[in-house]
């Protein structure tokens, strides 16, 4: 199939997809109530929604992960029956997924002919290689086919994905938040080649994302979701952002922000001097790092994923040990021990919160209660624990934080993730916080969610907090932070106060220049 | 709004649904009972292939387990290493470890048990003193046997399942060496063993029965090690390291030092187990020391959900297992092995089992409705 493919690759035209009346049930929940889309052959077409909005259940059921309860989905007119995905590939429907499916220990040419379905058990390396050559000649973009998959940039690895979708001919690409891993440079750099490769008519590309930016500027149609239901369509250039926004939220209060108050007098809090760590593999992961950062400020540190923003919170969270360096607060050193994080008023928001911060199978009140269980009123003589006081402690950061859990017994893995941060935030900032280490707080929440978790970042701060704040999502920096700080190589490589730099400077440092 | 409404009807007008608690509890009876049922079930198959009738066997092993004053007092009697075994095998679970070296450490806490006797006995020491420290002995050679593989766990990354596993081996050639060298009573002919303790020293039965005090030892312990885990700092720390060590990292909890103290508590209940198999079963520590409680614990603390005091019943049960092997034997003419092949079909199942939590639609909670 393959070297017909290659041949006549360039040839082929980019496929119109339609997906009508898409209706998907879990049990009682619909997550997917009658959705039509239609996606013109050429075009670069947007998907976008809240978290749980349904996208990923109608790519899902598109690309055959899911039979849908009810609907069609049309190819250049025809209907198709997808049963799995190997049915949409031989449809040439492709998906790139959020996370790379490179073989990392292969090399990009040995990872496109692996993901041929008639590979044959004994290859033809020469032969391969010569038709991968002429296959890469007629490609708009290269990347290096001898290099290892592992040591490629993330925006390498994402022209890699792509064209293992375009090496299995499979003109119809559905992105599942393409960029996430990129730096911005990368991001514009790849949506422009894939536009350019709309416009020719030689892909149709449908796009999962929720930045509104990259839609406007690279994207022709877009298509909103909220709840399973289908909001609203148009054209991605002429219609505005703010009815893209009501499009998704629909009425959905969100909180108002925290606005950010003056500070004055501000003395350093938080003092890193020299900090030094090992990743897993005991190679360097972070490599002196220094840094101040004030009482009542926040210092956003902005990065490509992997450039050792992760070991810089565990480091100070004390789950990764320093090999040198050292942390001081209000001019003490600082290790992190149990009986430190009280005395230095230090709490910690860190990503992905169900893995890090609480025990999925535990309850939201014994998970509400991780900072005060050895601590009277809940513990008596030191060690006897009693479950009432510490109840009506979570009863009360439950309605405080409007955590919304059918009881305080819940285990707290079967609580949605807002809800799972909400509790988080609940037993870390409850009480008086000096020093808060935050990391991507708000990853994968929805609007009304990441409206209040940014507010009470925002208020932590106002209140006298030294703020750490890691993201990957620099809009997200844009808005909370007093001072960015860029990561890149393990170290920090650039620090500028919010009003003296740029989207695009920022940029260029996280890209290492 | 809709959601609200019909939440709202359902609590009106159907039954209540039951409390979180409550359906956790129900499906941790539920499961282990419907494997019992479903392991009986299998090798009664096997039975059948075999030609021999499955009532006549569930007969026998009544009979042969609780039919009798003396067929029950066989069964606590083989009950009471179980329950410290199971206990070697649940507290270290209970902080996410897989530690199976409870062999190990009763055979290993037997035989200093025995050794320590040697010289007290010889110099005349009074059995009230010398019973003590001889159980001591046991729980601390026990404790430090399996703490050590805590400690490789957490210290150096090693798999504690294969170092526990390893160091049983190491302990039973450990008591060999001994038994069969420097400690070797030359008394002892055909089987090479310590010096007898004497009847004196022999640890006597509880009171109007049989069974000896180890079965008082391992109930204390069980309900003891129960509220630790589940009423104090030190059991919540534990669990919280158990579930998430990354979590409880991040606050702070000296993951290190709670891991090697939930590996030696365990280590001292199976050296403890050590201790009554010499005082109170065989006066002497022998290779009869290494007759598999050790890893039948596993099963038992297993089927109990490494719950302390759960595995009480469970170590009952297995322990009449074991009880009626000879009258299965007997009556059935079928080789002693038999119940070894039922227990072994339990821990498959069992096994098994394990993934069916939380996918009984009957014993779930409604999950929370929060897509706002």
């Amino acid at each position: 199939m393959s070297a017909l493919a290659v041949e006549t690759a360039s040839l082929k035209k980019a496929p119109s997809l339609s997906a009508i009346g898409m209706t998907k049930t879990f049990g009682s929940f619909t997550a997917l109530g009658d959705v039509s889309i239609n996606v013109a052959a050429g075009s670069f077409h947007a998907l976008l929604g809240e978290n749980g909005a349904g996208k990923s259940t109608l790519v899902k059921c598109i690309m055959g992960f899911y039979s849908a309860d009810k609907g069609q989905v049309m190819l250049d007119g025809r209907e198709v029956i997808i049963r799995s995905p190997r049915d949409a590939r031989a449809h040439g429907i492709g998906m790139v997924y959020q996370h790379f499916t490179l073989v990392p220990c292969l090399t990009a040419a040995e990872n496109l002919v692996i993901s041929r379905a008639d590979t044959p058990s004994v290859i033809n390396w020469p032969k391969e290689r010569r038709l991968l050559d002429s296959f890469m000649e007629t490609m708009p973009f290269r990347v290096p086919l001898d290099t290892q998959v592992a040591s490629l940039s993330a925006g390498e690895k994402q022209k890699l994905e792509i064209l293992k979708l375009l090496y299995l001919d499979q003109r119809f690409m559905i992105l599942d938040e393409p960029t996430s891993v990129l730096t911005p440079g990368e991001a514009d750099e790849m949506l422009g080649l894939l536009h350019g490769m709309c416009d020719r008519g030689e892909i149709t590309v449908l796009m999962i994302s929720h930045k509104f930016r990259e839609v406007k500027t690279f994207c022709d149609r877009f298509s909103v979701l909220r709840r399973g239901r289908l909001t609203g369509e148009g054209d991605a250039k002429s219609a505005p952002v703010e009815d893209m926004s009501r499009m998704m939220i629909g009425d959905t209060e969100v909180r108002e922000r925290a606005a950010r108050t003056e500070q004055i007098d501000r003395k350093d809090v938080l003092e890193l001097a020299g900090l030094c760590a090992e990743d897993d593999a005991g190679l360097p992961a972070i490599q002196g790092v220094n840094l101040k950062i004030k009482g009542g400020e926040i210092v956003g540190i902005a990065g490509v994923s992997g450039n050792g923003q992760s070991a810089l919170v565990e480091v100070l969270a004390g789950q990764r040990p320093l090999t040198d360096g050292e942390i001081t607060i209000h001019g003490e050193i600082f290790t992190p021990k149990r009986g430190n994080f009280d005395r230095f008023k230090v709490y910690g928001l860190p990503e992905e919160p169900l893995k890090n911060a609480t025990v999925p199978r535990m309850s939201v009140a014994e998970n509400i209660a991780f900072r005060t269980f050895d601590k009277p009123p809940i513990t008596s003589l030191g060690w006897w624990m009693s479950k009432g006081p510490m109840r009506s402690q979570a009863e009360e950061l439950i309605a405080r934080y409007r955590v919304k859990t059918t009881s305080p017994d819940a285990p707290i893995e079967t609580l949605s993730g807002g809800n799972v941060q909400r509790a988080v935030l609940a037993r870390e900032l409850s009480g008086d916080v000096d020093v808060l280490i935050v990391a991507n707080p708000c990853f994968g929440l929805d609007f009304a969610s990441v409206a209040d978790i940014r507010s009470q970042i925002m208020e932590a701060r106002n209140r006298g907090a030294a703020v750490l704040l890691v993201s990957e999502d620099l809009d997200e920096i844009l808005e909370l932070a007093d001072r960015v700080a860029v990561m890149s190589g393990g170290t920090i490589s650039y620090v500028a106060p919010i009003e003296e730099t740029d989207r695009n400077t920022i940029g260029q440092h996280m890209a290492g220049h | 709004m809709a959601d609200m409404t019909v939440q709202s009807l359902s609590a009106t007008s159907l039954r209540r649904r039951p409390s979180i608690g409550t359906l956790k509890f129900a499906e941790s009876i539920f499961i282990p009972v419907a494997a019992l049922l479903a392991s009986a079930a299998l090798f009664s198959v096997f039975l059948l292939f075999l030609g021999k009738s499955p009532l006549m066997f569930f007969q026998l092993l009544w009979v042969g387990g609780f039919g009798s004053g003396f067929s029950l007092q066989n069964t606590l009697q083989r009950a009471a290493p179980l329950i410290l075994t199971g206990l070697a095998f649940a507290v270290p679970a209970r902080i996410g470890l897989t530690m199976i070296g409870g062999e190990g450490a009763l055979v290993l806490g037997g035989l200093s048990a025995a050794a320590m006797a040697i010289p007290l006995v010889t110099a005349g020491v009074p059995a009230f003193l010398t019973l003590p420290i001889m159980a001591m002995t046991a729980m601390l050679a026990g404790g430090m046997w399996i703490g050590f593989a805590g400690w490789l766990r957490y210290y150096r990354g090693v798999n504690e399942t294969i170092s526990s596993l390893l160091l049983s081996y190491i302990a039973i050639a450990t008591m060999n060496f001994f038994v069969e060298g420097a400690l070797r009573d030359p008394a002892s002919a055909n089987k090479p063993s310590t010096m007898p303790i004497g009847d004196a020293y022999r640890i006597g039965s509880i009171p109007g029965t049989e069974v000896h005090w180890g079965l008082a030892a391992g109930l204390v312990l069980a309900i003891g090690l129960h509220i630790l885990m589940t009423r104090t700092t030190f059991g919540f720390a534990a669990r919280v390291t158990g579930g998430n060590a990354r979590a409880a990292l991040a606050q702070g909890l000296p993951v290190g030092r709670l891991i090697v103290a939930c590996t030696m508590i365990a280590g001292a209940c199976a050296g403890l187990a050590g201790f009554y198999e010499v005082a109170a079963v065989h006066g002497q520590a022998n290779a009869s020391l290494v007759a598999g409680y050790g890893f039948t614990g596993i099963l038992v603390a297993f089927l109990a959900r490494q719950v302390p005091l759960a595995i009480i019943p469970v170590a009952v049960l297995f322990g009449a297992l074991s009880a009626a092997g000879g009258i299965i034997q007997r009556r059935m003419g079928m080789p002693d092995a038999t119940v070894l092949v039922l227990q072994g079909l339990i821990f498959v199942v069992l096994l098994t089992s394990e993934t069916f939590y939380g996918r009984i639609a009957f014993l779930q909670p409604k999950r929370a409705e929060d897509r706002t």
